[in-house]
């Protein structure tokens, strides 16, 4: 159950695509009540979803005894979502690119492209075991605080 | 919120019309046996109208450039119809809009197979 206020919320959730749906939609619910406008909520809930992806599909790889965490916190300037999983961690400069000609009809890897595409920033670190994504939105000047 | 196809002939054209989410799981998967059943009872020529795809995911785009790679071996052609802006977006973003062959028109979608 998410521990929430006004600017911060945090889940634990099985490793399944119900969790994605999940977290797509508080991700877009917190980024609406955070002062984010129409424009940008939808590619924030993408990226936090493509995240979420990841975490379950590549980092725990559907195992029910995994769990993911996603949490939200909005601050004066930017909106904060950090995506963790339990599995046994990857190294971020060895995704291909999806631009590349070798690789532009591939059927997969975009997630991690798309995520960087709508976020101004992406960070990785290596959890014991697991990943931790921090997807950083820095509101734009004319935006009210939350 | 799930994916949903209607199949129809036009001129000897196959089209889908594609209506929800293409995401990973159930959409990405339908919108593959869909192209799949079509080539599997002979038509090579796939109109894919996106016209009510309100959503779509890298797994989606995937299954996108995937269908379009399934038709071309088979010796045929796919092309892309009524992409929202949204979906314009994306495969701009991700540079496939040179890739596909995108229609904005039926008539002239259905004429521009060969």
């Amino acid at each position: 159950m998410p521990d929430s206020n006004n600017s911060r919320v945090s889940l634990t959730l099985a490793s399944s695509l119900e969790s994605v749906d999940k977290v797509e939609r508080t991700a877009e619910s917190f980024a609406a009540n955070a002062g984010f406008d129409e424009d940008t909520v939808p590619n924030i809930a993408m990226a936090v979803r493509e995240a979420a992806v990841n975490a379950i599909l590549h980092g725990n790889a559907y195992n029910p005894a995994k769990q993911i965490t996603a949490s939200f916190e909005a601050t004066s300037d930017s909106l904060i979502v950090r995506i963790a999983d339990q599995g046994t961690g990857f190294d971020p400069t060895t995704v291909p690119d999806p631009l590349a000609a070798e690789n532009i009809l591939r059927g997969s890897g975009r997630g991690i492209f798309l995520i960087k595409a709508f976020m101004d920033e992406v960070h990785f670190r290596k959890l014991h075991p697991g990943t931790e994504l921090t997807l950083i939105k820095h509101r734009a000047p004319a935006q009210p605080a939350a | 919120m799930s994916m949903k196809v209607a199949t129809r002939q036009v001129d000897g054209i196959t089209v889908l019309d594609l209506s929800g989410r293409i995401t990973l799981g159930e959409g990405s998967v339908t919108l593959r046996d869909a192209v799949h059943d079509v080539l599997a009872k002979g038509s090579k020529h796939i109109l894919l109208n996106l016209g009510n795809i309100t959503y779509i995911d890298s797994s989606g785009i995937g299954e996108l450039v995937s269908a379009f790679t399934s038709v071309k071996n088979a010796g045929g052609e796919l092309k892309l119809l009524n992409l929202t802006k949204k979906v314009h977006d994306l495969l701009q973003i991700t540079k496939l809009y040179t890739v596909f062959d995108i229609k904005d028109d039926e008539a002239s979608a259905i004429s521009a197979f060969k």
